[in-house]
């Protein structure tokens, strides 16, 4: 096994490890939830042996240890129990739920890589400059309004009485219209992209501008080599690693639903489920939508790891 | 201090917020819970500064007496932050070896959840209130504190005086507490400063779902959830607690950023 | 980019030619003054240096840091960053004013006409190109070749600057390549376009004596072979008279003498080179060192008259006033000083007289085996034990930084460890005082067994202490001098509260620092002051054995003699033992009595200093005395040097560690079996100098064949 080989089995096993402390996290979390999940099924006016009914049902009276281990089993082969609020399989409600999220958050992402990156990149190479300042100062306010607000400002402007350009809220599947999908998910993923291209922005630049000035850079300079060439070959190249790192995670945090951009927009997915399953106590679907948001962000997390171990000749293969 | 930009910028806007806060109860302000159905989504007016809301209250009083509850929600979580994250990653980063493989660890696995969802979560077990929101933020915090105090101490570590500390015989706790802590309170002063924004942020986020601050008592993240429904008949409503927020958090990132500058620290953007 | 502040008015002209121009003059520099603009001040870094290169000549120019040095090598080529602007004078090359050159026509000098050298070559290659492009790019830009003849070239040229397997080499990352290796990259890279003028910039600082003494070798060689005018900056005097025709010393920002080379070492006519020279060790001569007193000065005030005054022994009131202009020494070899005083300067012998000293002169009788202070046996310390993941993932070897060494020291003794970086003299030095445990071995003091009781370890620790090599990062930069030296008070020293600021103030008077140090932060002190607290603090317990950690290393040369003379008189005050650790054989020599010569983890040999190092028996000692630059220019003994680098510590050779390096290596005896440390017929009582290899002692007397 090669050293890159044995750090991505080290670094890959580890993660394993971690979701499964998050599964026990979450199962644990449910359990001292307050309140009766048979209470919450049939309301509060139920008899003794309606309880119990609910309870054979839905697993509830056997040792916490076999629960753990049915739901664990459970979730490979795809029986992932019932909704204790809509009494469907859990696996119908939150998967579509995640796919929507999911293409809400790759509109975002290719929004974020295409505005931020480059604005970054020329930010750092006329750093000083008028642009550079404007683009500074948007950064900061970016950075200080709440998603929510840019999200309201928005349905204000272009979703409502101002000028109706896309609808507020809501979803249609790219299978019924495109441009209704398109026009339902526009708003949402600008919004959501607005508020991470001012960190991906700020990164690119800071990372950039470290790498012009290294020694390595005024190497290449004294070769007599064009600015051009320096910058695109010799700068470009390790002053975008951090960059494509901080990418993967922010595409790690976008994948695991983006609860008040969801909110906001009334979008059907596994960010608002996670909230409605919280007031409404609906254990299985907490759970899974949990687990699978979790599971986004381990699994960016150790994409960004691995990506810059790779991208970056000088990296030793630590342990995990 | 005043000699960076950013920082100037930073105090610039946070001095008077502060102040605002602080004089606002002793103000002669009207009742911010006062309502007047008849005189709902007023425009501002003399009697009427800042406008009404949908239940006629008064927009100017809500407004300023609303950065009470996020500002001690900003302070709050961060100080939660600073008390559980600095000793742990200063263990973690002077002890190395398993003491800090057992604490990162276990700090990472609280990693695997976003933010605001961790924070929802712990909310959802406690109940929806403001001192347990507090708490759920402050422990939202903590690994990020944690892991930024860590990699300071990290390379304060291998520093020699720290080993010349060892060969005089000092006891460990001497060793963090007074030869560690001081050199990596730059690092903490900055991250707090930023988290305290962020605090503030992610507290209005709550309250805007309903899980933070309870009604009728004024707070910003509050207002702008109620103001949402009545966007089309005054858009005053969310314009105050909007602007005032995101002054506020503009504020503290500006005075990390100031404050990074002049203390000369290098913290990896989150 | 270049950021050339002047305004050229005649940018119409490409490489202006400027008035005055001479035939055989490849670089000329006339009255060149550098500032870089601060946001609160402005430093002067050049004042009015002026000096000149004749087609395949080699300049050498020294100084200490803040000398102004690399900012000369980068206003030759126009590169003074964002904030530096040539404020006054002229650079021209071949005729060509280079100030007033286009950003286009730069780029057409830079690499190609006129190449550099940078300082440090981790740093300064890029980790992500191989380092073979990074060759042909330039070849391909400057000479506008194929791909397939740049890459040809560049192996060429690889192959030229000794790297060993060069069609395999070119396709490696810099990160896989040794320090050494990494310079002769950017040698070749440098080469790469057969430039007139190569400007080396520090080329062997951070590298070991042996790897530093096969590069300038090889700088000597390439000089001749491509007939390349060279400027060689550095710090070290060694290097200079080792490979300069001519040279130039900087003194905060100011030319001070400019001459030949032996001009300059055997007749200088400057107090500062004077000083600088007699501040140098010199493993060559027993002689005394005699300090520069004073710190380098601050560049922001230049102070009217001589900028050296302040430090300078034949200072008169003349020397305070107006300004200083150069004066010819010898019209002939164009000998110039700043000072005008040197008439008085020349007269004084150069060099002080040997064996004069008292506190510096070698103690052979320190030894006595009745009086063993410390003695330490099988010392063992491995690094990086692999954990259970690693076992099953096949992660790497352990380190084996220190492999059953026995050392021991007598009272008022100093012992020296000497070797390259890696063979885990520093990690001995923390085991000796216990800052590391060991994994085998045990230490006995004053004949007891510090583990055996923990009385005896607290016995230990009071009486023992340890001096770093960085003092900047050894005093606690949060922390005033007073609570600095206040703490090993406290912790270790017996004494009522009362006398504790008395001792504090005794403490700084005894390192030469005034008791109103004692409320300063260390950031407020220079290099050499912070050292001074250092081993105040050191000293503060009252310790009977001090270890010294490199303890001159990263300070300056002028300086470096005021702190072993403070050592030796510390010593013979507090009448301590030392353990000096250092890579310098000639500040081993200055002041130790006895020495150990260690190669991976291992002693190879020991003895008394002058049967060690008067004549070697060690073939690796051999090769470490024989790497020394010399600091007389007209020596020139034959150099040793040795093949590749020293192997990894994780995977070290079977048999003699040394085996793989050693030009007198006899054959599988030393691959396979571990000699070992055995005493010489030469080593007298006590079986004191001992040496570890296969050898027999005639063998290792004969000169090493050259290969």
């Amino acid at each position: 096994m090669g050293k890159f080989g044995r750090y991505l089995a080290i670094r890959s096993l580890y993660s394993i490890l971690i979701l499964w402390g998050v599964t026990l996290v979450v199962f644990g979390v449910t359990q001292i939830l307050p309140g009766d999940p048979a209470t919450m099924v049939l309301g509060p006016y139920v008899s003794e042996q309606g309880i119990e009914l609910v309870n054979e049902r839905l697993g509830l009276n056997k040792p916490l240890p076999v629960q753990y281990f049915d739901w664990i089993t459970g979730i490979f082969v795809g029986d992932w129990g019932l909704s204790f609020q809509y009494e469907q399989p859990v696996y119908d409600i939150v998967v579509p739920r995640m796919l929507r999220t999911a293409q809400l958050a790759l509109v975002a992402f290719l929004l974020v890589v295409c505005i931020g990156v480059p604005l970054g990149v020329v930010a750092a190479i006329y750093r000083g400059s008028y642009v550079d300042t404007v683009v500074s100062a948007v950064t900061y306010v970016w950075l200080a309004v709440p998603g929510y607000v840019f999200g309201i400002l928005f349905i204000l402007l272009l979703g409502g009485p101002v000028f109706y350009l896309f609808p507020s809220s809501g979803y249609v599947a790219p299978s019924e219209s495109i441009s209704g999908w398109f026009g339902h998910i526009l708003l949402p993923s600008v919004t959501l992209a607005l508020m991470m291209v001012a960190h991906v922005l700020r990164q690119t630049r800071s990372e950039l501008i470290d790498t012009l000035q290294s020694e390595y850079v005024r190497t290449a300079r004294l070769k007599g080599l064009d600015e051009r060439t320096v910058l695109v070959k010799h700068a470009l190249r390790n002053g975008i690693i951090p960059t494509v790192t901080l990418l993967a995670l922010k595409l790690g945090s976008l994948l695991g639903g983006t609860v008040l951009i969801e909110y906001v927009f009334s979008y059907p997915g596994i960010g608002t489920l996670t909230v409605e399953a919280i007031h409404n106590r609906d254990l299985p679907v907490l759970q899974m939508s949990i687990l699978l948001i979790a599971a986004a962000y381990v699994i960016a997390n150790l994409i960004a790891d691995v990506l810059y171990t790779y991208l970056d000749p000088r990296i030793e293969y630590g342990g995990a | 201090m005043l000699q960076n930009r950013n920082a100037r910028i930073g105090l610039g806007l946070l001095g008077p917020m502060i102040a605002i806060v602080i004089v606002a109860p002793v103000l002669p302000l009207p009742d911010p819970t006062a309502t007047d159905a008849a005189n709902a989504f007023a425009s501002p007016s003399a009697e009427h500064w800042f406008g009404t809301d949908h239940h006629g209250r008064d927009l100017f009083a809500r407004t300023l007496l609303g950065g009470r509850v996020s500002l001690l929600f900003g302070l709050g979580s961060t100080a939660i932050g600073l008390l559980l994250g600095v000793p742990i990653g200063l263990a973690s980063g002077y002890f190395g070896g398993n003491v800090d493989e057992g604490l990162m660890r276990f700090m990472d696995l609280f990693l695997a959840f976003p933010s605001l969802l961790l924070a929802l979560l712990i909310l959802a077990v406690f109940g929806g209130s403001m001192q347990y929101a507090i708490l759920a933020v402050g422990l939202v915090f903590t690994p990020r504190i944690a892991r930024i105090v860590r990699g300071s101490t990290l390379s304060e570590r291998n520093e020699t005086y720290i080993e010349a500390a060892k060969a005089r015989g000092e006891s460990h706790t001497h060793i963090l507490v007074h030869e560690l802590l001081p050199n990596v309170k730059s690092p903490i002063i900055v991250e707090a400063s930023i988290r305290i924004g962020f605090g503030i942020l992610i507290g209005t986020s709550l309250s805007f779902l309903g899980l933070g601050a309870q009604p009728p008592n004024p707070d910003w993240g509050y207002m702008i959830a109620e103001s949402r429904d009545y966007l089309y008949n005054s858009p005053w409503f969310m314009l105050w607690p909007g602007l005032f927020l995101s002054i506020t958090v503009l504020g503290f990132n500006m005075l990390g950023d100031g404050l990074r500058d002049i203390l000369n620290v290098e913290i990896e953007e989150q | 980019m270049s950021k050339n502040k002047r305004s050229p008015s005649n940018q119409t002209m490409t490489r202006a030619r400027t008035a005055q121009s001479t035939s055989d003059r490849l670089l000329e520099i006339d009255g060149l003054s550098v500032e870089y603009q601060l946001p609160d001040r402005t430093i002067k870094a050049l004042r009015d240096v002026s000096m000149s290169l004749e087609e395949g000549e080699t300049l050498g120019i020294a100084g200490e840091s803040g000398s102004g040095k690399s900012t000369l090598a980068l206003a030759i080529l126009q590169y003074l960053g964002d904030n530096g602007n040539v404020s006054g004078g002229s650079i021209s090359f071949k005729d060509t004013s280079l100030l007033d050159a286009s950003d286009e026509d730069l780029r057409s000098i830079r690499g190609n006409e006129i190449a550099h050298v940078p300082q440090n070559p981790q740093t300064s290659l890029n980790p992500s190109i191989t380092v073979g492009e990074q060759i042909a790019e330039v070849i391909r830009l400057h000479q506008g070749k194929s791909s397939t003849e740049a890459k040809e070239d560049a192996i060429g040229i690889l192959r030229q600057v000794n790297i060993s397997d060069p069609e395999e080499n070119y396709e490696r990352y810099p990160h896989e390549l040794s320090g050494g290796m990494q310079q002769r990259v950017l040698i070749a890279m440098a080469l790469s376009c057969n430039p007139e003028l190569l400007i080396l910039d520090e080329p062997t600082t951070g590298l070991d004596v042996t790897t530093q003494s096969k590069i300038l070798s090889l700088i000597n060689e390439l000089k001749d072979e491509f007939n390349t005018s060279i400027v060689l900056i550095t710090h070290d005097l060694g290097v200079l008279a080792e490979t300069s025709d001519r040279v130039a010393i900087l003194y905060a920002g100011e030319l001070v003498e400019k001459g030949t080379t032996s001009d300059i070492f055997s007749n200088s006519a400057n107090p500062y080179t004077r000083g600088l020279l007699a501040a140098t060790p010199d493993i060559e001569t027993e002689r005394e060192l005699k300090p520069i007193p004073g710190n380098i000065p601050n560049l922001d005030r230049v102070p009217d008259g001589c900028i050296f005054a302040d430090r300078c022994e034949f200072v008169e009131d003349e020397c305070r006033t107006g300004q200083i202009d150069l004066e010819a020494v010898d019209d002939g070899s164009g000998h110039v000083t700043r000072c005008r005083r040197w008439e008085h300067v020349v007269d004084e012998p150069l060099k002080t007289s040997e064996s004069e000293g008292t506190t510096s002169g070698p103690v052979d009788e320190a030894y006595d085996s009745d009086r063993k202070l410390l003695e330490a046996k099988n010392l063992t310390k491995t690094f990086g034990e692999t954990g259970l993941l690693d076992q099953v993932f096949g992660g790497e070897q352990p380190v084996q930084a220190v492999n059953g060494v026995d050392i021991d020291v007598c009272e008022s003794e100093t012992v020296g460890i000497v070797g390259e970086s890696g063979c885990g003299k520093s990690t001995l030095g923390r085991l000796m005082v216990q800052l590391l445990d060991q994994d085998e071995g045990t230490i006995e003091f004053r004949g007891e067994d510090i583990s055996s009781t923990s009385d005896a370890f607290d016995e230990f620790r009071k009486d023992t202490s340890i001096v770093f090599q960085n003092p900047d990062s050894s005093l606690n930069p949060q922390k005033r001098v007073y609570t600095i030296l206040e703490r090993p008070l406290d912790l270790l020293a017996d004494g009522a509260e009362q006398d504790k600021d008395e001792r504090i103030a005794k403490l700084l008077m005894q390192v030469g620092l005034g008791p109103e140090y004692a409320t300063k932060y260390p950031g407020e002190l220079s290099g050499g002051e912070k050292q001074r607290v250092g081993i105040a603090r050191a000293f503060a317990s009252n310790p009977k054995f001090v270890v010294l950690d490199e303890p001159v290393a990263s300070l300056d040369a002028s300086v470096q003699a005021n702190i072993l003379d403070l050592l030796q008189e510390l010593k013979a005050e507090y009448n301590t033992s030392y353990l000096l650790i250092s890579h310098d054989l000639s500040v081993v020599n200055h002041i130790c009595d006895r020495v150990a010569v260690m190669y991976l983890g291992e002693i190879v040999e020991t003895g008394p200093k002058s049967d060690v190092f008067n004549p070697p028996y060690h073939p690796y000692t051999q090769a470490l005395l024989s790497s020394i630059p010399s600091m007389d220019p007209e020596d020139d003994r034959e150099r040793i040097h040795l093949e590749g680098d020293v192997p990894s510590a994780r995977n070290p050779p079977s048999g003699c560690s040394f085996h793989s390096r050693c030009p007198k290596k006899i054959g599988e005896q030393c691959e396979q079996s571990k000699p070992e440390l055995e005493g010489t017929n030469a080593g007298g009582q006590d079986n004191r100098h001992r040496v570890s290899c296969h050898l027999d002692e005639e063998q290792m007397n004969e000169p090493v064949r050259e290969t």
